[in-house]
């Protein structure tokens, strides 16, 4: 079957290019209006992932890279669902994640942060979504850390989050942030986004339904791609 | 009652900052973990069709290459088809996606793949009221649908980077391909005939006869490359 087209993407929840407190963006914004395209095969379409990619320790980032014992930090699950604009999940996705150790450092050669590298812990796993969208990831809590922009920015602890969708068009990269974080409203990052409640849609909430007594705690962060539309293609019935 | 539509919203983009390799090409930020990166072999070793590399830079307002930027490439066989998930009618090996990164120094990329072919073009969407009624209608007695245009074969590009708040969209089309690209629904919908240019490689060979396309990705300044809200 020829998969649907996508409801347009509300550019008005989404940042802009140019975002001038987050000075970086200024010399990598494109200044002409994009040009906005109807659907066609090649964005309505997009890679597939399954169990043979990747490994089932790739999502548990306390053991994927431990050398002599477990990482440093608060231990915490990161669970939720992949759903589409239309509240359905979105199965056999895979959701790519990275982040800072506990004291805020990148396992990265161009990082040089002076809090020190974790020999037991990478900062990055990976999973695909179950049949209801659900994924799940154990790590630790990534520590806030300094970054160049105003004399004294700090990030607040997030990690980044890549999700795929079934579209090549739905493709989505983005920050998850902890719930009570007062350097959220100080973060000129967070804030390129225009929407306050889109900002609220990006903040993980605390779920002790989700803990593990005496492990670990959880949070929990649903994510939402674009959804396709129920008019099909010419030749196909309506509605579905 | 207050009648309400229980639509979700979509989540926001946020930049993928300066270390997006960690996560999605962990082999170039320094360390090795997962059995296989995803994103390595693009058309895989039973791919019909010809053999390219394809490489560039991504300039910046100021004319610097962008030496942290993450290009994701989707792209049609050589028969213009799409991989499905459930495999569909492409060759086996041939996944059509790509994750492409620079070189930390200079900024250039480069992969090499299969030559797309020309893909099947939008069909118009008409409803079936709305098409019953043209149908009927006197401008439109005796007309037939025209097939829908081809496009020319392409690539898909997805850019992401630090100071990039959400991913750039673009498409490569070749220079060997005058006529189809002449007829191209997308290359046509740019007003500006110039600006059409700004999505059209340059063609070369490398030393053992492969073709070699260039394309440079300008986000912003004279010739900023045409991005498309998709
Ligand atoms: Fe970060």
């Amino acid at each position: 079957m020829t998969p649907a087209e996508f409801y347009q993407r509300d550019r008005r929840l989404q940042p802009p290019a140019l975002t001038p407190d987050y000075k970086t963006s200024v010399a990598r914004s494109p200044r002409l209006s994009l040009i906005s395209l109807e659907n066609t095969a090649s964005e309505i379409t997009g890679p597939t992932f399954g169990h043979g990619d990747i490994d089932p320790i790739d999502n548990d980032l306390i053991k994927n890279h431990a050398r002599t014992g477990d990482p440093i930090g608060e231990r915490i699950i990161v669970h939720g669902r992949v759903l589409d604009e239309n509240a359905r999940p979105v199965p056999n996705t895979l959701v790519e994640i990275w982040q800072a150790n506990a004291g805020g450092r990148y396992r990265h050669k161009k990082d040089s942060y002076l809090a020190p590298i974790d020999p037991n812990f990478g900062g990055c796993g990976r999973t695909l979504t179950d049949g209801t969208g659900y994924y799940f990831f154990r790590t630790v809590k990534p520590g806030a850390y300094p970054w160049r922009n105003w004399i004294n920015n700090w990030r607040p602890a997030h990690i980044h989050v890549s999700v795929f969708g079934t579209a090549f068009c739905q493709r989505l990269i983005t920050q998850l942030y902890f719930e009570g974080d007062p350097l959220i409203a100080q973060c000129p990052i967070v804030h390129t986004i225009p929407d306050p409640d889109a900002i609220q849609q990006l903040i993980a909430r605390l779920d002790m339904n989700a803990s593990v007594p005496l492990d670990c705690l959880a949070y929990k962060f649903d994510i939402v791609l674009r959804g396709r539309r129920s008019t099909l293609f010419e030749n196909r019935l309506e509605g579905n | 009652m207050r009648q309400t539509l229980d639509y979700l919203r979509e989540t926001a983009s946020q930049t993928a900052g300066p270390y997006v390799h960690i996560g999605l090409a962990p082999g170039a930020a320094g360390f090795d973990i997962y059995r296989e990166e995803l994103g390595r072999d693009i058309a895989g070793p039973n791919a019909r069709g010809q053999r390219i590399r394809v490489e560039g830079l991504v300039i910046d307002g100021m004319g610097s290459p962008v030496k942290d930027v993450l290009i994701e490439v989707w792209q049609a066989n050589a028969d213009g088809i799409y991989p499905t998930p459930d495999g569909g009618a492409v060759e086996d090996g041939f996944r059509g996606w790509g994750r492409v990164i620079t070189d930390f120094e200079t900024g250039e990329w480069s992969f090499e793949t299969v030559k797309p072919g020309a893909v099947a073009g939008r069909h118009p969407t008409v409803s079936s009221v709305a098409r019953r009624v043209r149908d009927t209608h006197p401008d439109w007695m005796g007309r037939t649908d025209e097939a829908a245009a081809r496009m020319a074969p392409h690539l898909n590009f997805w850019l992401v980077a630090r100071g990039i708040n959400i991913g750039l969209n673009t498409r490569m089309y070749f220079p060997d391909e005058a006529e189809a690209n002449a007829a191209d629904p997308v290359l046509n919908l740019i007003e500006w005939e110039k600006r059409r240019a700004t999505l059209i490689a340059t063609r070369g060979e490398d030393k053992a006869g492969l073709p070699v396309y260039r394309f440079e990705i300008r986000l912003q300044g004279d010739d900023e490359t045409v991005f498309f809200d998709i």
